[in-house]
């Protein structure tokens, strides 16, 4: 009736929302392309760099510092989220009223702030004022207390992984929790008929059924520990010597405190482009897995 | 985990063995299930109800070296500091809450004509733009600061709650663009028809008709938009560098570096945790129903 308006009318209500990415999304990323190949600052005038800033990130040692510090983050906490999410989540698919409720409460840290939780286990794993240390001490685990952060890399980095397993962990349990519930009851009864045990039928059947949402969330979680930021920059501070600055701490450090915009730029660039393998992943496993 | 483990044997044994072991059996897994249940609840709320008891403590017990477990006495001595601290703590939950409300009307103002275009107009090129709208999933918006830094100076609009609400809003927009797209294509057309048999222009129909249809998908993307405003760090971190302008996150991560006494405040910090973390924790057991079918629909698609 009113087809060749309503293209237009369709067009109209789409524009805001167009406007609002071409303007804060798609103008900054050519933006960012531009910048990265200049000597860019906010008070003196801008300089043609050409590829300059990418080869002083490949030379810059903080670069691959920060680099591999994240993907060794990265490695080490994304195992543990997924098994520890994916035990939890076992243990309380079924529908019982304490599962529920234990469902709920793991699943509540990951709705409060990164930077409250963090500044929580700062706290916990103070040197002199915190819990772990006290607690450990008292059962006599360790003789002295323990100096968690400013001194070993490793031990910063394994108290900021307990305390984001903490934070996050419901997220994958929430979401296996309902690939779970997907798993067609015929087949789970089938195999309990045939003797199966319960972990047999973990393996052979829920494992199985449930591959393609443990993927796609294997691959969320990577994607959000490629890109980790307040948990270190509020626990660590990056230190001991910048040791435990993830990549986007070092953009961070660039771009704001040291106002050097188009090196930001560029590793921001080269941070973008490592994500944007990730998401293709996602996506091409995420269509088929709609199909 | 071994609770876990031992729990995991029980129904399997279920073909040969006689009933009453069989009967036995379940209700060991029964019990084991429920105390592993309880032992995670343990290990998930302590951390919580430490910081919450610990900014109860008087001044001179939450600075105590080693700490006590349990407050000796309860005192409020924390949220006083808190409440007086830097600006004050009514600027900074003003700033927190007033960026997360813009961000909502930005989300909802730019999602709900989107979502309502996407499910019921044909548009030339629709893919493209829907992919153009979802950009924010491929591009992280950490890797978009430096030159969105850039912008906001040039307009004016860091230091600005408008400033912040916008990154925040860019960063909710992919996930509140999918959920809006997918309640309206679940209205029935009969119910638009029927408006339109009566004469209503498409934004009558828009008003009338779906809007009220789509009451849960607009708490679901408000809710969304406040727990990512409240919480963000980074883009405050880098939009907002006047002491009046801080939000929440910001200024308990000034908190944890500057220096009352020779030390951190750990007592008002506690109190600055709680005040933050309390919002978030009320919404999500309130409106928990649409809280996990908002993450189910939107996070991992």
């Amino acid at each position: 009736m009113h087809s060749s308006t309503s293209r237009w009318v369709g067009l109209l209500y789409l524009a805001p929302a167009l406007a609002f990415v071409a303007a804060f999304t798609v103008y900054p990323l050519g933006q960012m392309v531009w910048m990265s190949l200049h000597d860019w600052s906010l008070i003196a005038e801008k300089k043609w760099k050409g590829v300059g800033n990418f080869i002083k990130a490949w030379n810059d040692p903080q670069f691959w510092t920060s680099l591999w510090f994240t993907l060794k983050y990265t490695v080490l906490i994304t195992p543990i989220l997924m098994i520890l999410g994916f035990l939890i989540a076992l243990l309380t698919a079924r529908n019982t009223p304490l599962r529920k409720f234990t469902r709920g409460i793991v699943f509540a840290p990951v709705v409060i702030g990164l930077g409250a939780s963090s500044l929580l286990w700062y706290w916990l794993f103070s040197y002199d004022f915190g819990f772990v240390n006290r607690a450990l001490l008292d059962a006599g685990v360790i003789a002295k207390p323990i100096v968690w952060f400013g001194a070993d890399a490793n031990l910063s980095m394994w108290a900021v992984i307990t305390s984001i397993v903490w934070k996050v962990v419901g997220f994958g349990m929430l979401l296996f929790v309902a690939a779970i519930h997907g798993v067609p009851k015929e087949v789970d009864e089938a195999a309990l008929v045939d003797g199966a045990t319960y972990w047999q039928r973990v393996r052979r059947i829920i494992l199985p059924l449930t591959a393609k949402t443990i993927l796609l969330v294997t691959l969320v979680s990577v994607i959000g520990s490629l890109l980790a930021f307040d948990q270190f920059y509020i626990m660590t501070a990056g230190q001991p010597r910048n040791l435990t600055a993830t990549s986007v701490f070092l953009i961070y450090l660039n771009s704001f405190p040291y106002l050097k915009l188009g090196y930001g730029a560029a590793l921001s660039l080269i941070l973008a482009a490592i994500i944007l393998g990730c998401t293709m992943l996602q996506m091409a496993l995420s269509r088929r897995s709609a199909a | 985990m071994s609770a876990l483990a031992r729990d995991g044997l029980a129904p399997g044994t279920a073909a040969a063995t006689p009933p009453l072991f069989e009967r036995l059996f379940e209700r060991r897994t029964k019990y084991l299930v429920a105390a592993a249940c309880i032992a995670i609840c343990t290990i998930m709320l302590l951390p919580l109800l430490a910081s919450v008891l610990a900014s109860l403590k008087t001044t001179l017990e939450a600075a105590a070296t080693p700490p006590t477990y349990l407050p000796g006495a309860l005192s409020l001595d924390s949220y006083e500091r808190l409440w007086s601290y830097g600006a004050g703590l009514p600027i900074y939950v003003l700033n927190s809450g007033g960026a997360a409300l813009i961000t909502i009307a930005l989300c909802l103002g730019l999602t709900i004509p989107a979502g309502y275009a996407l499910a019921r107009f044909p548009i030339p090129g629709k893919e493209v733009l829907f992919v153009i709208l979802l950009l924010g999933l491929i591009i992280p918006y950490q890797a978009l600061l430096t030159p969105l830094f850039f912008m906001f100076v040039q307009l004016s609009l860091h230091n600005s709650l408008l400033g912040l609400a916008i990154i925040h809003t860019a960063i909710q927009l992919p996930f509140s663009i999918y959920i809006m797209r997918n309640a309206f294509e679940a209205v029935p057309r009969e119910l638009e028809e029927a408006a339109v048999m009566d004469g209503c222009n498409s934004f009558q129909v828009l008003v009338r008709v779906f809007l009220p249809a789509i009451v849960p998908a607009i708490i679901t993307v408000s809710l969304f938009a406040f727990i990512t405003s409240w919480n963000e760090l980074l883009a405050a971190l880098v939009v907002m560098n006047k002491d009046s302008s801080f939000t929440l996150p910001l200024i308990l991560a000034a908190a944890r570096q500057q220096t009352s006494i020779g030390g951190t405040d750990w007592g008002m910090l506690q109190a600055g945790i709680t005040v933050s973390i309390v919002p978030c924790l009320a919404f999500y057991f309130l409106l928990q129903r649409y809280y996990v079918a908002g993450f189910l629909n939107g996070a991992v698609k």
